[in-house]
Order: structure tokens, then sequence, then C-alpha cells
């Protein structure tokens, strides 16, 4: 099996990395390579700061390990591969009467990125995340494969959302839920402002639901947007197949302030003031985004952040004080999503909880940098965390005391992988798994992490 | 994709490639049953399990070694038993280095059985049954790498340049049965075979290749490369004088 050296980034495109990366097509090969050495796995590099990034160390592409390995009509279980894109699974399925039960926004992630995010979707608080509809987890530490259910607690827990801390994915079961056909009613209405949003929110009883924030908006406006409701409804779509990319690098003005208010203002106002009601094939209001591939090159050749927080649902003011400050700095994006979520979480790093989540892209230029480490602490203090699949600015100190049950899961990960193999550049930046062991006199941190976990000098020699 | 209007079989050597499962998925789109032939049966499986979620009719692992003739029989056998259209891809292929035939040219044989005459033997056991049924398309993948030999691969191009010849009279042959021939040069693909290959450029997705192969069926068009700009890079290279080219390093 062979490697190459790639330069990576992350979705967002302001984080990158270079390191070894080899692309196993076979599951045998796949645990020839972990035998060799355990290193980090990757998927389709959806996570938008630097989850999925390893810097001078070598990490697996699991993108070709993306198949249907059974399923099971009557029951929905299916077990897949974790390279599969979740999107293919839906379309797959659909037609048939099934769906995967959660889908976050992108139809590109793969399932190893699902559980290893825990992702929620826009029926979070109907249907819970990801993890709590997974029965099995086929998992490989090193020379080891452990299948695992929900009923082995500790390293299940420590799996689901685990950012791929226990060890390498190789594939999973999940339930499937049922559903009537592939399109949906989408429902949009007009919001004027943050407390009618909460009002909205209250009184909603679709299964998806997502509220499209204008976070330039100021004042009487400040929260305004347009809640989507939707369902799934009967019919089968039969599907252009098209889709449209961005082919370049957009200049820096594309998302200037000026554009970006212009913009806002026009997309709320595209939906009537009396609200409408259309029908959708099932991806469209899914994958909003995913309609037009390499979006992120909007942003430009620097990229973006994305900030994505979850607050308690009486932090409300919270979530006042944060859109003003965005607002104020004219540094948001036309992409800001709010949405209230359930309890439901299936592991110990997580990041669902009962509250309000906000999402919001910002450039990577000027001072954005400083609001997202700001917006971070105002999380932090409202007793309410970040989203580690989509920061890429937080620092350690920021995130002490975010999620509760970290403690737990350092210790798990700690007994699945205990020489440090699969840290990412996320894990080392933030300290997830603790400080790193014994430091030397080094005035690189991130090298003396990398030193102490021998991954610098394995792989190489091994490898032939 | 749309559904096959009849009963159609595709027989796929060579089907744990990326190249072949991007193809069995498109055949499996169309609702056909799958014969996915290979030595790993264990990931044939694995592919034969996907390819039924996808829409296949049915799916079947089959052990196939091109460097074993006896296990063409069977298959053989087993596509006959169904009714319709049988259809045949091949993908089976190897590309030592260069170098390492220079070190052992022994790897030679081995390298010519993979690349042509293993599948042109399984091929010519094969096409008596498409003539008596008058219908069935070979899809045959070989590469640019066959067009001219180079000093980087001649060995590996030799045996390509070698069963597109084969190709061509097999063509020649079935045409005039009601069966078709469709020969595939691929340039560089994005394959385990080019991962870490250096100097790769226009790297197709195998997905691409896939549906280009399929078009062709269709269009039962006779040579196609894919992607389509590789006709002209290959014409100009076609075309550069020998003596020019004898010392060119490209």
């Amino acid at each position: 099996m062979s490697w190459k050296t790639l330069e990576s980034t992350g979705w967002g495109r302001a984080h990158s990395a270079s390191g070894d990366v080899a692309r196993p097509e076979r599951a045998s090969q796949l645990k020839r390579l972990l035998a060799q050495a355990p290193v980090p796995a990757f998927g389709m590099r959806r996570s938008y700061g630097d989850a999925a990034l390893t810097s001078d160390a070598p990490s697996l592409d699991m993108t070709r390990l993306d198949r249907v390995l059974s399923f099971d009509d009557t029951s929905g279980l299916v077990h897949v591969e974790a390279g599969l894109p979740i999107g293919d699974l839906g379309r797959m399925f659909a037609a048939k009467g099934w769906i995967p039960p959660v889908m976050p926004g992108t139809g590109f992630a793969t399932i190893g990125g699902c559980i290893a995010n825990d992702v929620h979707g826009k029926n979070h608080h109907v249907v819970g995340s990801f993890g709590q509809h997974v029965t099995e987890i086929t998992l490989i530490q090193g020379d080891k494969t452990l299948v695992i259910t929900p009923s082995d607690k500790g390293i299940f827990q420590a799996t689901v959302g685990g950012m791929g801390q226990t060890g390498v994915i190789a594939s999973a079961k999940m339930k499937m839920a049922p559903c009537k056909g592939d399109l949906m009613v989408l429902t949009e209405r007009r919001i004027d402002n943050l407390d009618e949003f909460f009002v909205a929110f209250d009184d909603s009883t679709a299964d998806y639901t997502v509220g499209w924030i204008d976070a330039t908006a100021k004042g009487a406006n400040l929260g305004r947007g347009v809640l989507e409701e939707s369902e799934i409804t009967s019919g089968v779509n039969p599907g252009s197949g098209k889709s449209k990319s961005v082919p370049f690098n957009a200049p820096h003005w594309a998302l200037s302030a000026p554009i970006v208010r212009l913009f806002n203002e026009m997309y709320f106002r595209r939906v009537p003031a009396t609200g409408r009601t259309s029908v959708k094939p099932i991806t469209d209001p899914f994958f909003p985004l995913d309609a037009i591939h390499n979006w992120n090159r909007l942003y430009g050749k620097n990229g973006f952040n994305q900030f994505q927080c979850v607050v308690p649902l009486n932090a409300t003011n919270c979530l006042r004080i944060m859109l003003e400050r965005i607002a104020a700095s004219g540094l948001a994006s036309p992409l800001a999503v709010l949405k209230k979520m359930g309890a439901g979480r299936a592991g110990y790093m997580s990041f669902p909880m009962e509250g309000y989540t906000l999402a919001v892209d910002f450039p990577n230029r000027g001072s954005a940098e400083y609001l997202v480490r700001d917006l971070t602490d105002l999380a932090r203090e409202a007793g309410g965390r970040i989203y580690f699949a989509k920061d890429g600015l937080a620092q350690a100190k920021q995130i002490a005391g975010m999620y509760p049950e970290q403690e737990t899961w350092q210790q798990e990960v700690a007994k699945a992988d205990p020489e440090r193999a699969m840290e990412t550049n996320l894990v080392r930046r933030l300290q997830l798994r603790g400080a790193p062991a014994a430091p030397k006199a080094s005035k690189d941190q991130s090298e003396t992490a990398l030193s102490d976990t021998g991954l610098s000098n394995t792989g190489k020699g091994e490898r032939a | 994709m749309s559904k096959s209007t009849q009963n159609e079989t595709w027989i796929i050597l060579g089907a744990t490639s990326s190249m072949a499962r991007a193809f069995a998925r498109k055949a499996a789109a169309r609702g056909a049953t799958l014969l996915l032939c290979g030595r790993d049966l264990d990931d044939l499986r694995a592919t034969a399990s996907d390819c039924l979620a996808r829409g296949a009719k049915t799916t079947e692992p089959c052990a196939f070694d091109a460097r074993d003739v006896s296990s063409f029989g069977p298959i053989i056998e087993r596509a006959t038993r169904e009714d319709g259209v049988i259809n045949c891809a091949v993908f089976v292929g190897s590309m030592p280095t260069q170098d390492a035939i220079d070190a052992e040219p022994d790897l030679i044989s081995g390298t010519v059985q993979d690349n042509y005459t293993g599948p042109a033997t399984f091929l010519q056991m094969l096409a008596p049954e498409l003539e008596s049924r008058g219908s069935g398309t070979v899809v045959g993948v070989g590469s640019v790498a066959g067009d001219r030999g180079r000093i980087g691969n001649y060995v590996y191009g030799s045996a390509k340049a070698g069963f597109a010849t084969y190709l061509s009279g097999l063509r020649n042959r079935l045409t005039r049965a009601g069966a078709h021939v469709v020969t595939v040069k691929p340039g560089f693909v994005d394959t385990a075979m080019t991962w870490d290959v250096e100097g790769m450029f226009l790297v197709a997705a195998p997905e691409k290749v896939a549906t280009d192969i399929m078009n062709a069926v269709a269009k039962k068009k006779n040579v196609i490369y894919t992607p389509f700009f590789w006709r002209y890079i290959m014409l100009i290279i076609r075309h550069i004088p020998e003596f020019i080219f004898k010392k060119m390093s490209i």
C-alpha cells in the first residue's frame, strides 16, 4: 500500500496540513495499514476547521471504503463502510422507503465522520443525534479489531462524537427510518426579530425546522430571518443529477459587508410576507449548499471560519448579545443559522444539548478571528459549548468546562490509544486529551506533542 | 440511469479495482445481473452487497485469476444460465514499474498474462456464446500506454497494445453476429495504481470513466479515450517521428 504526501485543508480552507496519506480500497488493506502503525483517518474533510487534519504525520483517506455491506428491508438495519457519504445512502434508499434518520447539512459527510462528530440534523428536536441510531461500530485499534455496540458503554460513548480518538471506524450498522417518499413539503415564512424566532420554534410542530438568520440586521430587526419547516411526503423524485460548481476563488469583495447586506435583504424579501409552501426533492432542504460544488471558494483563497455554538434555552440574552456583536462587526456572511435543539446525544463529547444553536460563517480576514473567540467565551459563560466539527480558532483554555463528561472521555481514550497516535490538529490545539505528557524543551508545542507520540518517526520505515 | 428493458448480465473481470467498482455501480443502477470476478472474494462480497443495494437484480462474487485458465470455465457456465443479453467488461491488469521489470525480466510473463493473454483467453471462450445469442457487448479496458512504447513502461504498454489489437479483431468477428466490442483507453485515472505515481496530471475520477464507458456501450462506440481529450494527446504522441521520439522521455 502506497503513501503520498498531500497538502489538505478543512472545508473552510482557513486551516491546512501536510502529511503522508494512504487510501485503502479494501477492508483488508485498512487492517494491514493500521496493524503497521495506528494513524488517524479522515473522510470527505467536511469539518470546517482542523478536526480532520493531521500535520507532519500520516493519516488514512477512507473515501474508497464506501460500500453498503448489508441491508435488511424489513427492519431498515443497514451496514455500511465508514467512507460512504450519507447523501449517497439517502439517495440509494429513499425510493425504497427508507431514509437515514439524521442527516447533517451536507450529504458529502461520510458515515465515519457522522459518527465521530455525532452530527445532528434539522430534526434533532424529534429524533436526536446521529449516534443514537447507530447499533454497532467496527473499530480498528492498531492490530485489534473490536465490534462495539451501545451496551459497551464506555468505549461506545467515547467513540460516538469522539473525533476519531478511540480508533479508526471501519464500518457501522444503523437503523434507517421508514419514509413515505423522496419529496419534501417546505414551508417558509418571514420572522421579524429574535423574540419572534423563539416563539416560532416553540410553536412549530414540523419534523424538520431550521431558521436562516440575517446576521447583518440590527436594532428592531435584530435576529430577523426565515423559518423553514418541512415534512417528508410521498412521491418519487426522478432527479436531474445536475449540479453547479464554483470554478475559482471569488475575489475578496464578493462577500464584503455591503454585498452581504444587500443579499440578505433580498433573501429575506424573497419569501412573501404571507409565507409560502412548495414541494422539493428530498435533498434540497437537507443539503441546500450541495447543489453548488466547492461553494467554499466563494470566500476567496483565504477561506473562512464557521462559529457554531449551542446555549441553554434560558440563555436567550446571550444569543442577543452575540447577534449584536456579529452585526456590529460587519463581518457576517449570508450563511447564518439558528435552530432549537433537543437533548439527544450519544457520546461523552457529543455537541448537542437542549437549547438554541447558532452557526455563522465569517470570511478569514480582519478581526474575524477575535470575534469568533469572543463569541466562544460568551457561549461558555452562558453554559453552552462550541461544535468541534466547525471550530478552527478556539484556544484550549476557552473550552474548559464546556463538555462536562470530557474527563470520562479522556480516560476511555487513554485506554484505547495510550500512545496518542490518533491525535489530530484539533485535538492537539484544544488539548482535548489533556496537556501533552512530559513536554520537552522545545519552542514549538505541537512539535513536542508529535515527537512524544512517536508519530514523527513511525510509518516510513514500516511502510514498505 | 434508466433501467434496461431486457434481462442484462454483466461479467466484470477484475471487479476489485476502483474503475470496475464504479462501472459495476452503473450497471447495478440499470437493474443488471452482475458476476463480480476477481481473486479477493471477501472484497468481492462487499461489492456484491453494495451493488445489490444500488439496484442490481442479483449479484454474485466469482473466483477469477487471469493467470489460471481453469478459473474461466465456471464463470462462463454460470453466465450462460442467465437469459437475455450477456456482456463482459474486462478491467484486469497489472503494472509493475519498468524498474522492477528491468531488475527481474521474468515479471514480463505475468504482466502479459494479466493484461493480455488471460483476458483474451477468457473472451475467446466466451465469444461463441455471444455469437449464438446474437447480442452482447464486450468492454475491454486497455490504456493510452498501449498506443506507443515509451521508456517509462513499455512492457505494460506492449501488453495493452496486444490486447487492443486482439479487441479490434474480436470486434471484427463479433460484429457479423450482432455483438459488439468497445475498446476503452483511459488516460490517468485516480486509482490505487496511480496513487503514488509522480507526474500525474488531468487525473480523472473512476466514476467519470465508468460514465464514459456506459455511454460508449449505449452508443456502440468502437474505441474511446476517457476522458475524451486523451484522443488528441495520443494523436500527437503517435505522430511524433520515431527518430525524435526515440530520444524523448515522456
